[in-house]
């Protein structure tokens, strides 16, 4: 097996879907000859050409709005916001038409689109370049939301948010682009959308988390277990909209003891539903408080290296929380 | 030679065109009544624009070409296929409305089969769709075009601005029409854009524009089918700016008096392009008086049995509340 980076595993996914469906397509700012700002189209211009490779003007509403336009059409549009930080622009498009389109047509008309975003911070990429904004699009029935933790994950599902017929929103950790490396296997393998993942089997405490932070937990659980030998099951969550309610549950329910960890700003997060799935759900098999690491409710990270320290969620922040709630 | 013939259209086309405008402005009429009578919700007027979205629609390959008509389009939908009894099922939001099972609040048209793309409340945002249907016709190969309406004041948006901008980068098939009905609700044209025309703004995207009376049928026709030739020979797109008057309040729930005066309105209503046509008709022997009865009182009963059968049909049931929202 071949071992990719975790954006080498994107562009891979993306060129064999192009490969396999000539009604696939990528638009956006500098994903042509460019290959990408972060390079995860790098090669597809040169070998798909312009018309499937398409360079936009700089204006995210329209590549969103263009390609949900080219979506209604039959053609299966991959659209690449620069940065997470400037889908702002172009959540008209995606919360009143691509999320709504199926059902205020009467499923008569869908939206097969992805789009695509870099998001999460650690690169010293300041306000603006560091954002999670995924709970801003958490409670919109009609998208699914797709956060990948490693290069395996990020090449099978982001496969299967091509072939999805609804529209997917699939945020890749920038950080892990180049620092996650692992075998990928050369045979097809398409993730299903909307199921988590057991990372890590255990007994003692349940950590569940997506995307980066799932890394991040799985080496702080290999420490505890190492130096404590402290048991962790570690649930990832894949999809963050609609969550794996079932999954959910039962990883809470068999130890008791759950951790929730996000990158993003702590209130009204995905783990904020997480924690109330847990809470209505699972209240009687608790035997601790439901624990949250998260982000600081401050706008966004700084650039600073020692405030951006202070605001990431990381590899430390995670196993000292993971000690704490085993210890309770 | 007639006026019509000049630029293509035959007798039969100029009398259908006229049937269907005419046919917007009594449904829409009858729209009024039924809600001030307390049985449909909601409606929002088309009144004073039925001649140029008849006769842009007529300019299109109907059945061939794409559409992404803005809440007013009733002209555009009629002409298009969808038929007054379509209409009379969205008005009553019942489950048979082709245009969203009753979903969405009438004027919010769409259909596959008609390929006239799902539209939203949001204005504009039908701008970048159009545009990448646009897209869609030229990586395919095929020969059709789309065609984008919106009003004066939509023109301010951002989606306009990117769509218009997107589409004469990338030469694409694509005709933006402006209905300009010189208000957004309240806001009259001088308070929302201070350029002569909304067409001037053509120029700062590389595109054509062009300004035309939209009570005149011919220039309305003669614009769009110029602006489709160009788009089907790869010259891009075109923004066409259709000149009128709302004649009615905003929507059911306004009151235009007051913003402005009843006296303003009559002049407009003086200048109706519905009554231009029926004259243009019949100085050109197209319609005669006895026909012009026998007009009216077809398109009556077509709107009684539409209502009839509208009125009597099924609500959606509300187990359906949750199909839809994936596939």
């Amino acid at each position: 097996m071949p071992v990719l980076s975790y954006i080498e595993a994107i562009t891979a996914a993306m060129d064999e879907e192009m490969e396999r469906d000539d009604r696939v397509f990528i638009l956006g700012e500098d994903v042509g000859k460019r290959g990408g700002v972060f390079r995860a189209t790098d090669g597809l211009y040169n070998k798909y050409g312009a018309e499937r490779v398409i360079d936009t003007p700089l204006a995210e509403s329209a590549i969103a709005g263009v390609g949900i336009g080219a979506a209604m059409y039959g053609l299966i549009p991959i659209a690449e916001m620069q940065f997470a930080d400037f889908i702002l622009p172009a959540v008209n498009q995606i919360i009143s038409e691509a999320a709504k389109l199926r059902y205020r047509s009467n499923n008569d008309w869908s939206c097969p689109i992805t789009i695509r975003a870099p998001y999460g911070g650690g690169i010293h990429g300041a306000l603006y370049h560091s954002q999670s904004v995924e709970a801003i699009f958490a409670n919109q029935p009609g998208l699914k939301i797709v956060m990948p933790s490693s290069p395996r994950e990020a090449k099978g599902l982001l496969k299967a948010a091509i072939r999805d017929p609804d529209p997917v929103l699939f945020f890749e950790h920038k950080r892990a682009y180049r620092l996650l490396k692992e075998e990928v296997p050369i045979e097809e393998e398409v993730i299903e959308i909307g199921k988590a993942n057991q990372v890590r089997a255990g007994d003692d405490i349940t950590v569940i988390t997506y995307g980066l932070c799932v890394h991040f937990a799985k080496e702080a659980a290999q420490q505890l277990n190492d130096e404590h030998g402290i048991e962790v099951e570690l649930l990832d969550l894949r999809t963050v909209y609609p969550l794996d309610q079932q999954a959910i549950v039962h990883a809470a329910k068999k130890t008791g003891k759950v951790l929730l960890i996000t990158e993003d700003n702590k209130e009204g997060s995905i783990i904020s539903e997480v924690s109330a799935i847990i809470g209505e759900q699972c209240l009687f098999d608790l035997d601790a408080p439901i624990k949250r690491l998260a982000g600081p409710d401050v706008p966004a990270m700084p650039y600073a290296s020692s405030l951006e320290k202070a605001f990431i969620v990381n590899q430390d922040k995670i196993k000292q929380a993971m000690l704490e709630l085993a210890q309770f | 030679m007639t006026k019509h013939k000049e630029i293509g259209l035959s007798d039969q086309a100029v009398v259908d065109m006229y049937r269907i405008a005419l046919t917007a402005r009594r449904l829409d009429e009858r729209m009024w009544l039924l809600n001030r009578a307390g049985k449909i919700p909601f409606l929002v007027s088309c009144q004073g624009q039925e001649v140029q979205q008849v006769a842009a629609a007529f300019a299109l390959e109907r059945g061939k070409d794409y559409t992404a008509p803005y809440y007013r389009d009733v002209g555009v939908v009629l002409a298009l296929g969808m038929s007054v009894q379509d209409l009379m099922l969205q008005a009553y939001a019942k489950a048979e409305d082709p245009n969203s099972g009753g979903r969405q609040m009438p004027g919010h048209f769409g259909s596959k089969k008609l390929k006239m793309l799902s539209g939203s409340s949001p204005v504009t945002t039908q701008v970048p769709h159009a545009v990448g249907i646009g897209l869609a016709c030229k990586m395919r190969g095929e020969d059709a075009i789309s065609f984008v309406t919106l009003g004066e004041g939509s023109t301010n948006q951002g989606d306009f601005h990117e769509g218009a901008n997107f589409a004469a980068v990338h030469k694409l098939p694509v005709i933006i029409m402006v209905e300009n009905n010189q208000y957004a609700i309240s806001i009259s044209l001088k308070q929302q854009v201070a350029c002569e025309k909304i067409s001037d703004r053509a120029v700062g995207y590389g595109m054509v524009g062009e300004t035309v009376d939209g009570n005149d049928p011919f220039a309305v026709y003669q614009a769009i089918k110029t602006a489709s030739q160009r788009a089907r020979n790869g010259e891009g797109p075109s923004l066409v700016e259709a000149i009128s008057y709302r004649l009615t309040p905003h929507s059911s729930d306004d009151d235009d008096l007051t913003y402005r005066t009843a006296e303003e309105v009559r002049e407009a209503k003086a200048k109706d392009g519905l009554l231009s046509f029926k004259k243009y008709l019949k100085e050109n022997n197209l319609l005669s008086d006895k026909k012009e009865e026998e007009l009216e009182a077809a398109i009556k009963k077509e709107i009684d049995l539409a209502n009839e059968y509208a009125e009597a049909a099924p609500s959606p049931d509300p187990d359906t509340l949750y199909q839809g929202v994936y596939q």
